[in-house]
């Protein structure tokens, strides 16, 4: 699937947010968005995840050439992952199976994918625990487990390490490199840390002054 | 104190005796405060749900209006529920004062506000990152509005069972729309006020005893559902 972003604009209370964004999104791998906090890169995922409109502008998807309507199915095909994780107050099994559940999907399949992802993000020996009682860098995990589990042809991921220790910053960072040689899914996360988009990114973008643009790494 | 004590007795003697004018009481007020509570939480839960996440005009004043309901003044709510169903009121052709059915409503409308408010505090008090979380994932508006009532169940069971204590421990309402007939509309709370006036206080203290224990029971399922939703951070 392919995402097209093109001269998208948005304005909160009278501020602009974003001014002028373009661009193609496309194939796996990670695109990375930096830029200070504020910046609107929030907002963009918002907007290329369809959970929120654009004031002006407009959104392309594309599947092997053809146009795709913005509806509920193409929502459903790609997901993003909030900086703060909301986990919800049951186990980690049932967070993780939360997408599929809503798709209704059998069970004997949704404990499959559960254990799959579950074990991807290092957290198969909690699947019974209470998600709440979970460290943050933990609830940032169960947040990427619960996504992945829909196999989203997009993944986007907002500061997915902004509120998490080192340690699982290492280890989201890990997860986000075995996605990309994975080759499955296209990864598009922003992140404010330069060092980190350099690590990560095969496509490096910078939003300024509500205006996108691809940098050199 | 010798009456009391020999009151106390007997009335442990009529429990345990099974005695049926006894037991007719308690199912009768069972069944009046049970259904005026289903239809109240039928009514209360989804009024609550809207209340708690929709925005519309009038949201706040609306709040208000429930959050005073709460506090209804049972006899005024008993002479409201009259006057409705009274030969000459509105719903009068029913033929239905002096019966059960009047008890459940009057108690309806005493249950339904407490039951729209606890619910709609719960609701809203869920945190609004779990909605977004359930909309990221793909759920359509009713499955996250399921995504908040699921986070939001402690608060919605306690709703629940503080509005069954609120009824079963009526009297004033059901007392003047129902009449207090014996075998008919004569419930626990009713059945005490009536005996006690009488100087018949075996009967009064053995449904004292009972009320005061369904109230026990009620009291420690809704402490327990408070402590399971608290043994988890919100």
């Amino acid at each position: 699937m392919k995402l097209v972003i093109d001269h998208i604009r948005k304005a909160y209370d009278g501020r602009t947010v974003l001014k002028d964004c373009s661009y193609a999104f496309g194939g796996s791998g990670v695109a990375v968005l930096m830029g200070p906090n504020g910046c609107g890169k929030s907002t963009l995922l918002r907007i290329c995840s369809l959970l929120e409109r654009p004031d002006g502008g407009e959104l392309h998807f594309k599947d092997n050439g053809l146009p795709l309507a913005l509806d509920m199915q193409l929502r459903r095909r790609m997901t993003l992952v909030l900086p703060r994780t909301g986990v919800f107050k049951t186990s980690v099994f049932d967070n993780a199976a939360y997408g599929l559940k809503i798709r209704g999907f059998e069970k004997k399949l949704i404990a499959a994918k559960v254990n799959e992802v579950l074990s991807f993000v290092g957290l198969l020996h909690k699947v019974k625990q209470n998600a709440r009682t979970l460290s943050s860098g933990e609830t940032q995990r169960v947040g990427i487990a619960r996504a992945l589990a829909i196999d989203p042809e997009i993944l986007f991921l907002d500061e997915p390490t902004a509120s998490v220790d080192e340690e699982n910053t290492g280890i989201i960072e890990s997860l986000i490199g075995k996605m990309k040689r994975d080759g499955r899914t296209m990864v598009i996360m922003t992140t404010h840390d330069r060092e980190q988009a350099e690590r990560l990114a095969d496509r490096l973008l910078v939003l300024e002054h509500g205006v996108l643009r691809e940098t050199l790494r | 104190m010798d009456s009391l004590i020999q009151g106390f007795i007997k009335s442990v003697d009529l429990i345990f005796h099974l005695d049926p004018v006894l037991f007719g009481i308690i199912f009768l007020s069972l069944k009046v405060s049970g259904l005026a509570l289903l239809i109240a939480t039928t009514l209360g839960l989804p009024l609550g749900a809207v209340l708690g996440l929709k925005h519309f005009p009038g949201r706040d004043l609306a709040i208000s209006v429930m959050n005073t309901l709460m506090g209804l003044p049972p006899v005024v709510v008993g002479l409201f529920v009259y006057l409705l169903l009274s030969r000459k009121g509105p719903l009068g052709f029913l033929g239905l004062l002096y019966s059960p059915t009047a008890m459940i409503v009057a108690q309806t409308i005493l249950a339904a506000p407490i039951v729209t408010a606890l619910c709609h505090s719960a609701i809203v008090n869920v945190d609004p990152i779990i909605r977004q979380a359930a909309r990221t994932l793909g759920a359509t508006s009713g499955q996250e509005t399921l995504a908040v009532l699921r986070e939001a169940r402690y608060g919605i069971l306690s709703a629940v069972i503080a509005a069954f204590g609120r009824v079963m421990a009526e009297v004033g309402a059901i007392l003047i729309v129902g009449g207090n007939i014996a075998g008919y509309t004569r419930v626990m709370t009713t059945t005490i006020a009536l005996e006690t006036d009488k100087g018949n206080f075996e009967l009064a203290l053995a449904l004292g005893i009972i009320l005061l224990s369904i109230s026990f029971i009620i009291n420690a399922a809704l402490h327990s559902v408070q402590q399971r939703g608290a043994a988890v951070p919100a």
